[in-house]
């Protein structure tokens, strides 16, 4: 029975590596499309031309602080800014050549000037933002930077410019004919307004713009990636690889299923058959030799992005190979599921890739289950092929141990279980 | 060797085996005879273990065929009728592979390859991929795969469909090399020339019921007359008088169509002068004769009214 089996494993195995062309293409597939993903979902992670939003600013106001705002916005690493008229602002983003245009109206620095001290009752500068719907985040973004942005260009002019010596002026007059104010506020606030004023002076006298920043925002973010170690660097061809070999070794699974089915037709199965093996020994083998071919699959695939985009097992090897091992056993199963359900190749096999690309997409495989709403998150918790991508990542970038990937291996087994249980108890062996 | 008892096999309301029973001693070649559809491919099925019979037993030198691993079924040989070869591995792992299936040895296995790939003819091709195999080699390859395990049982289903003439020859060599080893043959087709190269005995079978099992000399025996005498007449029109005619002592059956009159006669040699005598005697001229022997497909119209392959 050993004999047999060993033969029946090496037969397949055999046959696999001889259609060159078809191991090459299993292989050049799941690393191209693994790249492609890699690189979009933000590759090795040092790049950063990736997260910069193109912005088209439109300046019709052509004041001190509408300049010094442009400059700023030019200045931001995360934007890419060009200057545009209205029309051309407004087409670019309709043609989805722009993500968000800023409009700076015709007096937008002296409104912006004049609030700035004025208080409520003063009116407030207007800024436009013209986005593209389906890139609403990358709207809310820009709206974030310009308000930072706003802020130091208003108060540099505040504290230093003309233009907020005029508004500093303007808002002391205006103190003086209001009635409303408690005399000691009144006179807090007009100290405050003439020791600005002297600020302001003293400043353009020196010319070196004093405190000349305007206002900053009062802290820094330090942002550190939580990878597999402090200073390592996310790297996305992780994931994508991972993705992408559970989503080609599912459709190897696939070919697996109906080539079984397949087989039922001609006479290799009937003297399969006709030899005294048990159905245990035929469909096991099968799923073994299916499971190496995956493992193999996997295995290069991971070679493959080691070398060339520095990919490494950063936490448990042990528990990397356990995943891998057993994501290939569940992938097996599944294949003779699919050969155990299946009336006939050609239905299945609609049906089969259906299910298939099902899994791979609430598994994670495309793009990451963090980007699902929580109630899918939730719900893909039960999808083996999410278990298989998490503890792929797991032991890769994450550089977890083998606890972390310890029940989702127990889980992908029982998962193997279940379905080459239910195929062999579905599979048709009596076809003549 | 083996009996086969009462084999019935229903698929919904279609009946393909219906009580089959037939039975072979050892070193005896049976020939399962009958139309496509008749039930052949269904009975060698359920012979060879793949199919389970609805009812009915399939004796193996007297123990009964029990479950997929039961070591009886080394006693069996499976030739399909289907090429049943792995086209991208060569001729000897080919052989290598299925002899690992009977849980031969290595060197166990590549002695009894190289003895069937001799048999066959195909020593010189052994490292050759079937791939590149012609139909006729493939279907030699396909007999030599059921050997390996040196069954004493030979189950062939239509071993030659398709293979030409030489081919087919060596084939039937083959087979009669290894009936006169010994080895037990239950050979199926619908073409009744093979079966009366190869068998002792014919079971015939159709609509999936065995309709006659006999030696070819009793099927014969079935017949009205064991010969045809064919005469051709000048007279097409032909105003013979076939109750005169039919009444003739060597005569068995006659008839008469196209111009052409088919005489069925037991005794050939006897009758032939005599009938040619009878009709030029009664002013009959005719352009030629021809005999023929009566054979199975004869039998098989006469027990069922249709031909062998008309169907």
């Amino acid at each position: 029975m050993t004999r047999a089996f060993i033969a029946l494993v090496s037969k397949d195995l055999k046959l696999f590596f001889t259609d060159r062309r078809a191991v090459v293409l299993s292989l050049v597939a799941p690393i191209a499309i693994g790249s492609f993903f890699g690189y979009i979902f933000n590759g090795d992670g040092d790049r950063t031309e990736i997260g910069r939003v193109q912005v088209l600013v439109v300046d019709e106001d052509r004041s001190p602080i509408s300049q010094d705002l442009v400059a700023q916005l030019k200045a931001d690493a995360a934007l890419e800014v060009t200057l545009a008229t209205p029309v051309e602002a407004r087409e670019a983003v309709r043609r989805a050549q722009a993500a968000v245009a800023v409009e700076l109206p015709p007096r937008f620095g002296a409104d912006a000037a004049g609030a700035f001290f004025g208080g409520r009752a003063r009116k407030k500068a207007e800024v436009r933002l013209l986005y593209d719907p389906s890139r609403a985040t990358e709207a809310s973004m820009v709206q974030g930077i310009l308000v930072g942005h706003v802020m130091q260009s208003v108060s540099k002019e505040m504290f230093t410019g003309p233009t907020g010596r005029a508004a500093i002026g303007d808002a002391l007059t205006q103190l003086e004919r209001d009635t409303t104010m408690r005399p000691d506020e009144r006179g807090a606030l007009q100290d405050l307004l003439r020791g600005a004023g002297r600020w302001n002076d003293t400043s353009r006298a020196a010319g070196s713009g004093g405190a000349g920043g305007g206002l900053t925002i009062p802290f820094d973010v330090k942002k550190e990636a939580m990878t597999s170690r402090r200073g390592v660097p996310y790297n996305g061809y992780a994931h994508s690889f991972a993705g992408m070999g559970v989503q080609f070794v599912l459709f190897m699974a696939i070919e697996m299923g109906l080539g079984l089915l397949l087989q039922q037709r001609d006479g290799l199965w009937r003297r399969l058959r006709a030899a005294p093996l048990s159905r245990g020994v035929l469909l096991g083998a099968r799923s073994v030799s299916t499971a190496l071919q995956s493992l193999f699959i996997l295995f290069f695939m991971f070679l493959f992005a080691r070398v060339v985009f520095g990919v490494r097992v950063d936490g448990s090897l042990a528990g990397f190979i356990g995943i891998a091992v057993a994501f290939s056993l569940m992938t097996a199963s599944f294949g003779l599921l699919i050969a155990g359900l299946g009336r006939t190749p050609e239905g299945t096999r609609a049906l089969s890739i259906v299910a298939t690309l099902v899994l791979v997409m609430l598994g994670g495989a495309w793009v990451p289950t963090f980007v699902f709403p929580q109630w899918l998150q939730k719900l893909t918790v039960v999808v083996p092929t999410r278990w298989a991508v998490d503890g792929l990542d797991a032991t890769t970038w994450r550089g977890l141990g083998f606890s972390s990937v310890a029940w989702p291996i127990v889980f992908l087994l029982g998962t193997a279980m279940i379905c080459g249980s239910l195929a062999v108890a579905r599979f048709r062996w009596d076809a003549d | 060797m083996y009996d086969i008892n009462g084999l019935t096999k229903r698929y919904g309301n279609v009946v393909a085996a219906d009580g089959v029973s037939f039975r072979a001693d050892e070193g005896e070649a049976i020939g399962l005879l009958g139309p496509n559809g008749a039930g052949k491919t269904t009975t060698v099925s359920m012979i060879a273990g793949l199919l389970r019979p609805d009812a009915g037993e399939v004796l193996i030198a007297g123990r009964p065929l029990c479950g997929d691993t039961d070591p009886i079924k080394r006693e069996i040989g499976l030739v399909t009728q289907d090429i049943a070869l792995v086209a991208d591995l060569s001729a000897l792992d080919n052989l290598l592979f299925f002899a690992a299936l009977y849980d031969l040895d290595r060197p166990t296995a590549r002695r009894a390859a190289a003895d069937a790939l001799d048999l066959v003819g195909l020593a010189d091709r052994a490292r050759h991929k079937v791939r590149t195999f012609s139909g006729g080699m493939k279907r030699r390859l396909n007999l030599a795969a059921a050997l390996l395990h040196d069954p004493r049982i030979l189950l062939l289903d239509e071993p030659i469909v398709g293979v030409d003439p030489q081919s087919r020859n060596a084939i039937f060599d083959n087979l009669e090399t290894l009936k006169r080893r010994g080895k037990t043959l239950l050979y199926t087709t619908h073409y009744m020339e093979e079966a009366e190269r190869l068998c002792d005995r014919v079971v015939i079978i159709d609509h999936g019921k065995v309709i006659a099992d006999d030696t070819l000399q009793g099927l014969y025996r079935l017949l009205p007359a064991s010969n045809l005498l064919s005469i051709e007449l000048e007279d097409r029109e032909g105003r013979v008088d076939l109750e005169q005619l039919r009444a003739l002592p060597p005569v068995k059956t006659v008839e008469f169509a196209n111009g052409a009159l088919r005489i069925g006669v037991s005794d050939l040699a006897a009758a032939t002068p005599f009938v040619l005598q009878w009709l030029v005697d009664h002013g009959h001229r005719y352009r030629h004769a021809v005999t023929e022997r009566a054979d199975l497909e004869t039998v098989f119209l006469s027990l069922t009214g249709r031909t062998l392959r008309d169907r």
